[in-house]
């Protein structure tokens, strides 16, 4: 790291006591990069052994990394913390101009302690921390109003970031998420809710600073190199154009868009809610986040009548993409473009993870109709394709006015075992399942990955490939393929740089590009730094309470026909076991 | 160098601040302290943005309300500045309502777009580009 680089400051702050102060940390960014890597030495420091999600003791770690705000692409910032919704190790990334700005205010790394007895915002400018009273704030029904506010309160236009949470993180909901810059999120694990714990309504940075290379000239050639190839790439060329809705036909022409409940994973209603759908008929606006010249943010237009005035209308602005569409629309039976376009823009407004909590309905429609619950449970009726009746669904997980509506909103593991219905509860390590079923690898490869996400590893591309080649891997190779994914993503997400521009930044461009940044790392040292990290995040979920061979397989992953075929639970196993022998040989 | 930097289409701007970035390395910078450009959103980036860069003024009020002559007046509009002149009195940003002056917390002096275009190569959309401009009659010699 070079010596005038500000990446190893990190900030601390308070809550409770409404203190902040910065310390450097070269130990911690010399040796894990940023990112990931930083974070999760953070979170082993600070994090109390067995402490509640919710309770003050829960840190929240958010960090940035060497090539943040140098180069493109590298627009991630990584949230690390204890996920109230899998008790373990909550991770999750997101652009906007998070980490643009909290790179140029000067830090590598944000870590937020303790509670506040009061609503407030956190303000960092120019090294100062203002604890804002958000009283007024607090309650509020709609996340977009939040934003404007502090917005319209704070300076550093185009220049911050304003991390929020909505009522759904207020309420606790453990899949509640934080939301900046209006469309982009830590969505998955419940960051929201301990934001919501802390009486945490945002925290906004913003930051202007330069920041050191080595070497001018060589730095200029190399930024050069991965703009160009960020530009005209083909591999990038399907982000920006479709985005990643492209998926959405393929992936149902395969048969892996899991749909109703994964009771099928083809979709009758798919032309209604496909990626070209969309791009043809609402596409408003495209953004990108800072510093990323790709784009891949989609944005629908929707305008509607209201019913009370003649020639009166609104316009949404409402952000989609694979995820949100796959949860919200064939996991549900919605076909109806503008009704799933409705139901996205409230589960935004609340502050909701999309996946989450689609698949939390799904599993409470397919409970009403195999009957172990009724109206008295669900309040309302829940009928596939329904969008009404699951906006007043997502409104009732918020607002929790009944038990039920409390079990749901801890998620769809809970749910199933308070009421039931555990083989259909598509959860994974209790985070509710992405939208692949593309075969063994995609949900083997969020069992074992360390945060439970698709992008841990991305079995399903392993699994897509092997279709390709019409040959399904034996267990061990698919989990060595998924690991070395994985391990090799620890060093991306330590950058940090977007997963979407791995095709981008390999071993030789990422070790360039760290040169610049100061790090003189050899092409060796890439997987063993990888893995180091990789191992310290299992180390935190072994002592969390993780243990492989309490991994629940729902059993609907087994029944509902894959690209890849019938789905063998002994295969699974198989590949846990070996993964498991993996994990605990001696380091490379 | 009659060429001027021009704000072509600020629909087409997805607000990655690319060109920012590109201004600061012109000067071989990195980050955004030295950027000439300024990219924010509407008020919310479902409105859009708004790319503020100079716009090479004929009779630029910058240079009007400068005490020192340490902004000259470019024939082709815009201006030179002169940083020994400055005494860093702020009056420039005052001027230019529109914000296209910048200011350097580092030597407390204004920041200026000098219409080199490096920021236009940088715009994945076309929303910036440096055009050709025709010499006013009057400024010829």
């Amino acid at each position: 790291m070079l010596r005038a680089d500000p990446l190893s400051n990190v900030l601390y702050i308070d809550l409770s006591k409404k203190h902040y102060r910065t310390e450097k940390r070269e130990d911690i960014f010399e040796k894990y990069i940023g990112g990931t890597g930083a974070a999760i030495q953070i979170l082993h420091e600070e994090c109390p052994q067995g402490c509640d999600a919710l309770s003050q003791e829960n840190p929240i770690i958010l960090a940035v990394g060497p090539l943040t705000a140098l180069f493109p692409l590298a627009s991630k910032t990584v949230a690390m913390f204890k996920s109230p919704l899998t008790g373990n190790l909550g991770e999750s990334h997101c652009g906007g101009r998070s980490a643009v700005a909290i790179r140029l205010a000067g830090y590598g790394a944000i870590v937020i302690k303790g509670a506040s007895y009061l609503p407030v915002y956190l303000a960092v400018h120019s090294g100062r921390v203002y604890f804002r009273d958000a009283s007024s704030l607090w309650g509020m029904r709609s996340n977009f109003t939040v934003g404007r506010i502090i917005r319209e309160n704070e300076p550093g236009a185009g220049l911050r970031t304003i991390m929020r949470i909505g009522r759904a993180g207020e309420r606790l909901v453990s899949y509640a998420c934080v939301t900046t810059e209006t469309y982009r999120h830590f969505g998955r694990l419940g960051l929201g809710a301990v934001f919501g714990s802390k009486k945490l309504k945002a925290v906004m940075v913003s930051g202007k600073s330069s920041l050191p290379v080595r070497d001018k000239s060589q730095y200029r050639e190399v930024y050069d190199e991965i703009y160009r190839a960020a530009v005209k790439s083909e591999v990038m060329k399907k982000y920006h154009d479709l985005g990643t809705a492209e998926n959405i036909l393929p992936l149902n022409e395969l048969g892996a868009l899991p749909t109703k409940n994964l009771r099928t994973a083809k979709f009758d209603g798919v032309s209604g809610i496909s990626g070209e759908k969309f791009a043809e008929q609402y596409l408003g606006r495209r953004l990108a986040c800072s510093h990323c010249p790709v784009g891949c943010i989609h944005i629908a237009a929707l305008r509607e009548p209201y019913e009370d005035e003649v020639y009166f209308y609104k316009t949404s602005m409402i952000s989609y993409d694979y995820e949100p569409i796959y949860a919200l629309g064939p996991m549900l039976g919605n076909s109806d473009t503008e009704g799933m376009l409705r139901l996205m823009d409230m589960v935004e407004a609340y502050g909701l993870d999309a996946m989450s909590t689609g698949v939390a309905l799904a599993w409470a429609t397919e409970a009403m109709e195999k009957g172990i619950i009724s109206e008295k449970e669900a309040i309302i009726r829940l009928n596939w394709g329904d969008y009404r009746a699951y906006k007043e669904g997502v409104r009732m997980i918020v607002e929790q006015p009944n038990e039920f509506y409390r079990a749901l909103a801890h998620g769809v593991e809970y749910a199933s075992s308070v009421y039931g219905g555990e083989d259909y509860a598509l959860a994974f390590g209790k985070n509710e399942m992405p939208g692949y079923h593309t075969g063994a690898g995609a949900h083997i490869g969020i069992l074992i990955g360390a945060r439970h996400s698709h992008l841990d590893n991305a079995g399903y591309s392993i699994d897509q490939k092997a279709l390709a080649r019409n040959k399904n891997p034996l267990p061990e190779e698919l989990v060595e393929a998924l690991l070395a994914e994985e391990r090799w993503r620890q060093i991306l997400s330590s950058l940090a740089v977007c997963f979407f521009a791995r095709g981008i930044y390999l071993p030789e461009t990422v070790l360039k590009a760290l040169r610049q940044a100061g790090f003189d790392l050899s092409i060796e040292d890439l997987p063993r730094i990888g893995e180091e990290i990789h191992r310290e995040k299992y180390r935190f979920k072994i002592r969390e309470g993780f243990s492989l061979e309490s991994l629940r397989i729902p059993g609907r992953i087994l029944e509902t026909l894959s690209p890849a075929g019938r789905l063998d639970e002994r295969y699974i196993r198989e590949a846990i076991g070996h993964f498991r022998r993996l994990m605990t040989e001696p380091e490379s | 160098m009659n060429m001027r930097l021009a704000v072509e289409d600020t629909e087409r701007c997805i607000g990655c601040q690319s060109c920012m970035f590109a201004c600061a390395r012109r000067v071989d910078e990195a980050g955004l302290a030295k950027t000439c450009i300024g990219v924010r959103s509407v008020g919310g980036m479902e409105r859009g943005f708004i790319v503020v860069v100079c716009r090479a003024c004929e009779e630029p009020p910058c240079a009007k309300v400068c005490p020192t002559g340490a902004l000259e007046t470019r024939a082709l509009g815009g201006v030179n500045f002169n940083k020994v002149k400055c005494t860093g009195c702020g009056h420039c940003v005052s001027a230019c309502f529109i914000g296209a002056i910048f200011w350097d917390d580092e030597t407390n002096k204004p920041m200026i777009c000098v219409h080199c275009g490096y920021c236009a190569s940088f715009c994945p959309h076309g929303v910036l580009k440096l055009e050709k401009k025709e010499v006013p009659a009057h400024a010829q010699s």
